[in-house]
C-alpha cells in the first residue's frame, strides 16, 4: 500500500510538471463547453433575407415589418429584381428571398387568394427547412391577423410542448457529449500516453524488475487520472450550472456514479492500448482516431443515429460513449432514476470489466 | 548451493525453434564482479531477464540469490538491483523525488529513506542538485545517481546492463569505483558492457558465444589460454565463430 501511494504521488509529479498534459487536462474542458455553449448553436438566427416588394401595398409592407420585427431574419436591403437576387444567393449575401407579386393585395381582397414566392439555399437543407418553415408561420400568423372572427366548423389546435427542456436552451443535450469526449481524452489518451512514456524512456524495466506487482503498475497509472477525470467533470458540471444554465434534474449521486462507471471504461481502454503500442504517438494516435471520432460521431450527440444507415447504427453498439450519453441525458436532462438506466449501466460494466481483463492479462504476457 | 550468489545449470530458454539461451551453466559468488559479456543477439539480454525474474527458462535450473527461478521470481525481485543502459529515473522529478520513489517501491520505511537519502546525496556530492530537477544534470552524474539508487535498497546482487554505455572515460573509471566500492560492501554485481577495458576491471568473465558460454575465468588466464594481450583479443578470437548475426 505505502508503496503504491508512492507511485501516485510519482504520477501526479509528472501530470502538474507537464505544462502540455495541464492544458488538455484544465483547459480543453472549459474550452469545449464554452465553443459548443456559445459559438456552436444548431439553432438558425439573423438569417440574411432579401425582399422584392413588387405590390408595394399595405398588406405586402405589414407581412415585411413582421419578417423584420423577428429575431430569426436580418432584412438586407430590398432586391432590385429577380436577377439581383439570384446574385446575392451565389455570393452567400442571403439564405432566403420573399417575393411579392404586383397586385398582392388586391388579389388578397378581390380573389380571396393572393400568392407570395419563397426561395431558399437548400445547399444546407436544414436551414432552408427550417427557414422556410418560420416564413411559413409569419404568414399564417398574419393570415389569422386579417380573419379575427373567421371561425371554420372543424378547426383542430395542436398544443406543442417541448419536454425536458421548454426553453428550447440548446446547451442542454452537448453537454453530456462533451463530457464524454473529455473523459476519453483524459481518461484514454492521457492515461496511454503515461503507460507508453515508461516503456520509452526504459523506466518501464526498472519497475517490471522491481517487487512492484505488475497489476499495481497499472493501478498506480489510473487512480491519478481516475481523480483527475472526476475533478474535470466537476469543473463541467458547474460551468453548465453557472454559466449555461442548465439544470440538473436527476439525483446528483447517480449522475457521479454513472460518471465514475464511464470513467473506468475509458481507464481501461487506455491500458488496453498502452498495452499494444510501444510509442507515444502511436497511444495518441489510436486514442484520438480510434477512440474520439466513433465518439463523435456516433454516439448520437451530433448527428442523429437513428438517421444513419444501419450498418453505422450496428457499429455504434459497441462504443461505450454511446451508452453513457444516453444515461447522461436520461438522469441529468430528464430526471430519470436507475430504473430508467439499468440496461445501460449493465453495458457499460459489462464494457469495463471486460476491457480490464483484456488489458491486464496483456500486460502479464509481455513479461514473459 | 546456498551460498553462492547465483547459480545456473543447463539454462535453456527457447523461442520456437530458436534456442536464444542454450544450457549454459555457471556460479557466481557473493562479492564477485561477474563481467557478461557477448556480441549482440548471443543470448545476454534473455539470460539476463531470465536470472531477474522477468522471464521463465524452458528448461535447466538457476537460483538467485539462493531463489529459484521457476517459484520464486517475487523474492528475487527483493533481494536485486537492476539498472540498464537505457538511463533509468525520471528527468521530471528530482533528485530527491527519484530516490524516494525507489525506496518506496523497493518498500525501504520513510525514516531508512531519510537517511540514506542524505548519505547517499552527499557521497555524490550532489547536495546543491538535490532538489533540482533530474533532466537537467549532465550524463554521467546521471549514471552514477542510477547506479545508487538500484543499490539504494541494499540488494544482495546488483544487475547492470551496459551501465556505463555513452559516458566519458573518467565518468567511467569514477563508477567503477562505485562498483568495487559496492563489491567491498558484500553486493555481488553481474554486468554486461561491450567495453573490453571495463571487462579486465572484472573478477571474473564468461563470454557468451551463440546462446552458450564459450570461455569463463578471470581476464588474466582467458589471456593466457588464447595467448593474447588484450581481452580485445579474446573477445574477438571467440566471438569471430559465432553463426548467429547480431540482431
Amino acid at each position: 500500500m505505502k508503496q503504491l501511494l508512492a507511485f501516485i504521488r510519482k504520477e501526479f509529479y509528472h501530470v502538474f510538471r507537464d505544462r502540455r498534459t495541464l492544458l488538455i487536462l484544465f483547459g480543453m474542458p472549459i474550452v469545449q463547453i464554452l465553443l459548443f455553449g456559445f459559438a456552436l448553436s444548431s439553432e438558425v438566427k439573423n438569417i440574411g433575407i432579401a425582399v422584392l416588394d413588387n405590390a408595394r401595398d399595405v398588406q405586402s409592407e405589414q407581412i415585411i415589418s413582421k419578417i423584420r420585427s423577428s429575431s430569426y431574419f436580418q432584412v438586407k436591403t430590398p432586391a432590385l429584381n429577380y436577377k439581383d437576387i439570384g446574385e446575392r444567393f451565389k455570393r452567400g449575401e442571403i439564405k432566403c428571398a420573399i417575393l411579392f407579386p404586383v397586385n398582392f393585395g388586391s388579389d388578397l381582397y378581390k380573389t380571396g387568394g393572393a400568392q407570395i414566392q419563397v426561395i431558399a439555399d437548400a445547399s444546407d437543407p436544414n436551414t432552408a427547412t427550417t427557414v422556410t418553415n418560420y416564413l411559413n408561420s409569419i404568414v399564417n400568423n398574419y393570415q389569422q391577423e386579417l380573419n379575427p372572427n373567421a371561425t371554420p366548423s372543424y378547426r383542430i389546435i395542436p398544443e406543442m410542448r417541448q419536454l425536458y427542456n421548454e426553453e428550447q436552451n440548446g446547451s442542454l443535450n452537448f453537454i453530456p457529449g462533451v463530457i464524454a469526449l473529455v473523459f476519453m481524452i483524459v481518461s484514454t489518451a492521457l492515461t496511454s500516453v503515461a503507460v507508453v512514456r515508461e516503456k520509452e524512456l526504459g523506466t518501464m524495466e526498472i519497475l517490471l524488475v522491481s517487487p512492484f506487482k505488475p497489476i499495481m503498475v497499472l493501478i498506480a497509472k489510473a487512480v491519478p487520472y481516475l481523480v483527475l477525470s472526476v475533478i474535470d467533470f466537476i469543473v463541467i458540471l458547474l460551468l453548465s450550472v453557472f454559466l449555461l444554465n442548465v439544470e440538473i434534474r436527476g439525483s446528483l449521486i447517480l449522475i457521479f456514479a454513472e460518471s465514475i462507471l464511464f470513467i473506468v471504461t475509458c481507464l481501461s481502454l487506455g491500458l488496453m492500448i498502452s498495452n499494444i503500442t510501444a510509442s507515444q504517438q502511436t497511444a495518441m494516435m489510436i486514442s484520438m482516431m480510434g477512440m474520439m471520432l466513433p465518439t463523435i460521431l456516433l454516439t448520437g450527440f451530433m448527428f442523429p443515429l437513428e438517421n444513419m444507415p444501419k450498418v453505422f447504427q450496428w457499429v455504434s453498439y459497441i462504443i461505450p460513449s454511446k451508452y453513457y450519453y444516453a444515461i447522461m441525458k436520461g438522469v441529468m436532462l430528464k430526471g430519470l432514476g436507475f430504473g430508467y438506466v439499468w440496461k445501460e449501466t449493465l453495458v457499460l460494466a459489462g464494457m469495463s470489466s471486460g476491457l480490464l481483463l483484456i488489458a491486464l492479462r496483456n500486460f502479464k504476457i509481455r513479461l514473459q | 548451493m546456498e551460498n553462492k550468489a547465483i547459480t545456473c545449470k543447463d539454462l535453456t530458454k527457447r523461442f520456437g525453434d530458436f534456442k536464444a539461451v542454450d544450457g549454459i551453466s555457471f556460479d557466481v559468488e557473493p562479492g564477485e564482479i561477474f563481467g557478461f559479456l557477448g556480441a549482440n543477439g548471443a543470448g545476454k539480454t534473455t539470460a539476463m531477464r531470465i536470472l531477474c525474474g522477468l522471464s521463465y527458462p524452458t528448461s535447466g535450473q538457476a537460483t538467485v540469490a539462493g531463489f529459484d527461478v521457476y517459484r520464486q521470481q517475487e523474492k528475487i525481485k527483493k533481494n536485486i538491483g537492476y539498472m540498464s543502459q537505457k538511463f533509468s529515473l525520471y528527468d521530471n522529478l528530482t533528485v530527491w523525488e527519484n530516490i524516494r520513489f525507489y525506496g518506496g517501491v523497493y518498500g525501504v520505511s520513510r525514516p531508512e529513506i531519510k537517511k540514506r537519502s542524505n548519505e547517499l546525496i552527499a557521497t555524490l556530492g550532489l547536495e546543491k542538485e538535490a532538489g533540482k530537477l533530474v533532466g537537467g544534470l549532465p550524463l554521467g552524474w546521471k549514471q552514477k545517481l542510477a547506479f545508487s539508487v538500484a543499490i539504494f535498497h541494499r540488494p544482495k546482487i546488483v544487475f547492470l546492463d551496459e551501465p556505463t554505455g555513452g559516458v566519458d572515460p573518467v565518468t567511467r573509471r569514477q563508477f567503477w569505483d562505485m562498483i568495487y566500492e559496492a563489491a567491498a560492501s558484500g553486493i555481488t554485481v553481474f554486468v554486461t558492457t561491450h567495453y573490453m577495458d571495463e571487462a579486465e576491471y572484472c573478477n571474473r568473465i564468461s563470454v557468451m558465444v551463440d546462446g552458450r558460454v564459450e570461455a569463463l575465468d578471470t581476464p588474466a588466464n582467458l589471456k593466457n589460454r588464447y595467448h593474447a594481450n588484450t581481452m580485445d583479443d579474446v573477445f574477438y578470437q571467440l566471438a569471430r565463430g559465432a553463426k548467429r548475426k547480431s540482431d
